[in-house]
């Protein structure tokens, strides 16, 4: 990478120097010694050269030229993580001030060092910002894009994402190409086209921004999507615009075709960026079929799809950023229900990470190269532009919604509108497109220091007071909810009679198309993208064992049953009344086999294994078989204890009596054993769909078997438990995860591990 | 066509605009409905619904037509089941799906809400006892699993099991071993399902809007 090269001219002694200054002026002490090492290390490796005398081998030689530029790169990341870590032991701070704020702090704290040594600051190159440090940020925004309300209201995203910027554009250029010319402003040489150009730069929203401030304030879940929609999307816009400008304002002259041929070329962006996602994303989707045997690597195709998507669509001018949103929300249903739990973990966490990093690293930059960059400054020009951004926000959000609202079916409100309008933020992306700018305009570094001040003013004036005027304003916050088994019931319900009474009443809406997609992707798409079996899995029952997993893990977390379900109640309170009559011999015959089944789970422990290409079980599902074995354990004691007081209450009663409610009985025992599967449901299947011969899944299969015999003692339908066993064999087989909900869910999976 | 239509029924249109809420155009619109599914006669029955090819995949088609049918959704404190219904009858159906007006106190909002969850709650009630019991429920999950097969007849029990779980623990707290859970009030149903901010989720967009096309 050339950036950090070009940035260090000078000599090394002054290199050697800042990075001292930066340590100790932070505070650490971490490698004090190396670089005292390393001013006398290229002359001693000289020396040892030259002198050519007896000299003992030089025990220690350092040469730093050699690791010089990997080694400032990890600095400088390190660096940004140490800022980051800092503030979270301060814990007010974090709670007031957003995280980007502080980081541009710090990295205008940074910048002023380095300068005041005399060495030229790095400057945010833009080829580094766009080509590596944006893909993460975009990439995690993509595949953890909640869909259902992304997809509710994108005609309202796209409206403010395109329509919006437009107008954004042209108001702004048209108001400040009014303005310089302004004889007393003294900037007569802008033209119209630079003016624009500026405008375009400076209209569109930033995800960046948008989500290091969204991310603190907990909004609810419709207005998020739409300024975080609206920041992805307008990419497109943006792009071209650009483009457009530049190439306007190189020749100088704009005809009626050169219009229209930019509307074209915006279809031809946004589309053909939609196109190629959408080919990167199945190819994803479809290679993932095949990986059920090198799990180790699953994760980096995501990656590595995702980030060509975004290269290739960059490689043609066509919006990157919409490439590798749409590869992700592509890839993921299929991918998800390809991978094994670990990947997928893997998967997000290496998202989150590399997001994280990046961002840090974007907003310290930022602070440095506002330190570094050239400045030309003019009052009326700057604030004129800080204010025109505000205005032309507010108007346009204003005008759109009103228009909007004729067509939605939940209107925006007037809070909604305030906060899609304040939280407009800029970012990054406008100052590496304005860095890009060449040198050619005169006005340059005048636009520089505009746009640097819309960053600075909106990350720092908004962001700082969109917290406590949410509060104020008791703006809708987002809901906490925990999965409710319930909820994702009558959600599936709804969606079904909805479409139903779209059906009667003969029209074809929004419920009616999203079935036939639905319907399409089941049998057609579904089949070639999904290994094995699963995909005729229903949503539903994925949902279910997703949630039985996690209580499982969170019972290996915690060492306890799940709070959940912090009442005692149990499925005894929910059986219908009838409990069947039992003699005390059968009740003795229950408890012998009820300790034995106890005493042979302890003994079916399985032995680890370890090897670099399966990283089959971990401790996790050892730990996963054992906490089962626990809550197994801890419902036969219970059950036993519950039984031995009930049996008091029993009348002996002969077997005739009970076969006119066959169905009641049949339904105690069935649901016994769905408690009883329901604990190893979550079973060790987190590598793969086909039937496994692990010795653990063996070791289920002979637990299942015991069942039948105790059913067969107590006169019970043995027809129906061998159907039930056979069934939950299958089932046992075809366990997987799918992840199907949405952003809460994840979060919540979140909470254990991470605290940010 | 709608309006010349509407000029010819206005009274009888204006009744229903006042007790059902919808605009005189969806009423005419939603009248050309009615007409086409019953062969323009005036009642409509089991059978003419059942023909609609669209609902012949829909895993829950005949809750849904037993919803048409059933007087408890006809807001005259009736109950069972009718054979036939009228197209007042169809209307008021039909407005439980209507979206809630923009300037509503939160308190018609809870109102509103209360009357699709009623209508949701109906549904799962069949034996109309005031209470969906486990049967009632487990049967609801096995209807919307029943295009999986075996496989999705054995996870509905689970499922559901695991839900009534989780409305008694969240209605009742605690209970004894010894106590039982009757079954799902409608209060405890408003209860578990008040964050799915149904008054915004259950409606149709077409009935909102003045111009559409009519299908099939």
């Amino acid at each position: 990478m050339p950036a950090f090269s070009c940035a260090f001219p000078g000599c090394r002694r002054d290199l050697l120097v800042i990075v001292l200054v930066v340590f100790v002026g932070i505070g650490l002490p971490i490698e004090a010694s190396a670089p005292a090492y390393q001013s006398h290390g290229t002359e001693g490796s000289y020396l040892t050269n030259v002198t050519n005398t007896k000299k003992a081998f030089p025990v220690l030689a350092v040469n730093y030229k050699h690791v010089r530029q990997p080694f400032e790169i990890a600095l400088w990341i390190l660096l940004a993580l140490l800022m980051k870590l800092g503030f979270h032991l301060i814990p007010r701070l974090s709670g007031v001030v957003p995280e980007s704020c502080l980081l541009i702090v710090v990295g205008l704290l940074v910048g002023g060092l380095i300068k005041v040594i005399g060495e030229e600051p790095p400057v945010l190159d833009s080829q580094l910002f766009f080509l590596c440090l944006l893909p993460p940020i975009i990439l995690d925004a993509g595949y953890f894009l909640p869909i259902r309300p992304f997809t509710e209201n994108v005609g309202t995203i796209l409206v403010f994402a395109v329509i919006g910027t437009l107008w954004n554009t042209f108001f702004m250029g048209g108001l400040l190409y009014a303005l310089c010319q302004i004889e007393s402003v003294g900037l007569g040489g802008v033209d119209l086209l630079a003016c624009l150009l500026f405008g375009s730069i400076v209209s569109a929203v930033d995800p960046v921004a948008v989500l290091a401030v969204f991310e603190e304030i907990h909004i609810n879940e419709l207005v998020h999507i739409l300024v975080f929609g609206e920041s992805l999307l307008n990419d497109a816009v943006t792009v071209v615009l650009y483009n457009l400008f530049e190439e306007f304002a190189k020749v100088g002259t704009v005809t009626v075709l050169d219009v229209f041929l930019g509307v074209v070329c915006f279809f031809v962006v946004s589309l053909g960026g939609v196109l190629v996602g959408a080919i990167y994303g199945f190819l994803a989707a479809f290679t993932s079929r095949f990986t059920s045997h090198t799990r180790v690597i699953e994760p980096l195709f995501v990656f590595l799809y995702s980030y060509m998507a975004y290269l290739s669509s960059e490689m043609f001018h066509l919006s990157g950023i919409m490439a590798l949103i749409v590869c992700g929300v592509v890839m993921r249903p299929y991918v998800e229900a390809n991978i094994s739990h670990k990947s997928y973990t893997t998967i997000k966490y290496f998202l989150k990470m590399w997001s994280s990093v990046s961002e840090t690293l974007i907003f310290i930059f930022l602070g440095v190269s506002t330190v570094a960059g050239p400045h030309a400054w003019n009052w009326t020009f700057v604030i004129t532009t800080v204010i025109l951004c505000l205005v032309s926000r507010v108007l346009g959000v204003i005008g759109l919604t009103f228009i909007i609202n004729k067509f939605r079916i939940v209107k925006l409100t007037k809070k909604d509108q305030f906060i899609v309008a304040y939280g407009g933020l800029r970012g990054a992306i406008a100052f590496s497109l304005g860095y890009l700018l060449s040198n050619r305009h005169q006005m340059r570094n005048l636009f520089l220091t505009a746009i640097i001040t819309v960053i600075f003013f909106t990350v720092f004036v908004q962001g700082m007071t969109i917290r406590p005027l949410v509060e104020l304003l008791a703006v809708k916050k987002k809901k906490e909810s925990k999965p409710s088994i319930n909820e994702e019931i009558h959600t599936e319900f709804l969606n079904h009679l909805l479409t139903g009474v779209e059906g009667v009443c003969g029209h074809y809406g929004h419920y009616h198309w999203k079935e036939k997609l639905n319907r399409f992707n089941k049998t057609y798409v579904k089949r070639w993208l999904i290994a094995g079996e699963n995909f005729k899995e229903p949503e539903l029952i994925a949902f279910y064992r997703k949630m039985e997993l996690k209580q499982a893990i969170m019972m290996v977390e915690s060492g306890q049953l799940p709070s959940a379900l912090p009442s005692t109640i149990s499925m005894q309170n929910i059986q219908p009344r009838a409990i069947p009559r039992v003699s005390k011999k059968r009740e003795e015959e229950i408890r012998r086999i009820l300790r034995s089944n106890l005493q042979n789970n302890k003994q079916k422990m399985r032995s680890r294994s370890y090897s670099r290409h399966t990283l089959f079980d971990a401790d996790e599902e050892d730990n996963v078989s054992e906490v089962r074995l626990r809550k197994t354990k801890m419902e036969m004691e219970r059950r036993v204890s519950v039984m031995e007081r009930r049996m008091s209450h029993y009348l002996t009663v002969p077997a005739n009596r009970e076969s006119p409610r066959p169905g009641v009985r049949r339904v105690r025992f069935e649901s016994d054993n769905q408690v009883f599967s329901a604990d190893s449901v979550p079973t060790v299947h987190f590598e793969q769909p086909s039937p496994p011969s692990t010795p653990d899944a063996v070791s289920l299969e002979e637990e299942v078997p015991k069942r039948p015999s105790l059913e067969a003692d107590i006169e019970g339908p043995r027809g129906n438990a061998s159907d039930n066993h056979q069934g939950e064999l299958d089932y046992q087989r075809l366990a997987r995860c799918l992840s199907d909900p949405g952003p809460n869910k994840d979060k919540e999976e979140d909470d254990p591990f991470m605290s940010c | 066509m709608g309006a010349l239509q509407s000029l010819s029924d206005e009274p009888e249109y204006r009744e229903l605009a006042e007790k059902t809420g919808f605009s005189f155009e969806q009423i005419g619109i939603l009248h050309k409905r009615f007409k086409q599914l019953s062969h323009n006669e005036d009642m409509l029955r089991r059978a003419d619904l059942d023909t609609i090819p669209d609902l012949a995949c829909n895993p829950i088609r005949i809750q849904i037509i037993e919803a048409f049918f059933d007087k408890r959704n006809f807001h005259q404190n009736g109950d069972g089941t009718v054979e036939e219904i009228s197209f007042e009858e169809f209307l008021v159906v039909m407005s439980h799906f209507r979206p809630p007006a923009l300037n509503m106190t939160e308190e018609q909002r809870e109102k509103v809400r209360r009357e699709k969850l009623r209508f949701l709650f109906n549904m799962h009630d069949t034996d109309n006892d005031g209470t969906i019991t486990l049967e009632e429920y487990r049967h609801v999950v096995e209807e919307l699993l029943s295009r999986s097969g075996a496989l999705g007849k054995e996870t509905a029990k689970g499922i559901a099991d695991a839900a009534m779980l989780e409305v008694a623990s969240i209605s009742m707290g605690h209970m004894e071993p010894d106590e039982f859970y009757e079954g799902i009030t409608f209060e405890h149903f408003l209860k578990i399902l008040k964050d799915i901010e149904i008054e915004t989720r259950m409606n149709i967009r077409f009935l909102n809007m003045d111009t559409m096309t009519l299908c099939k």
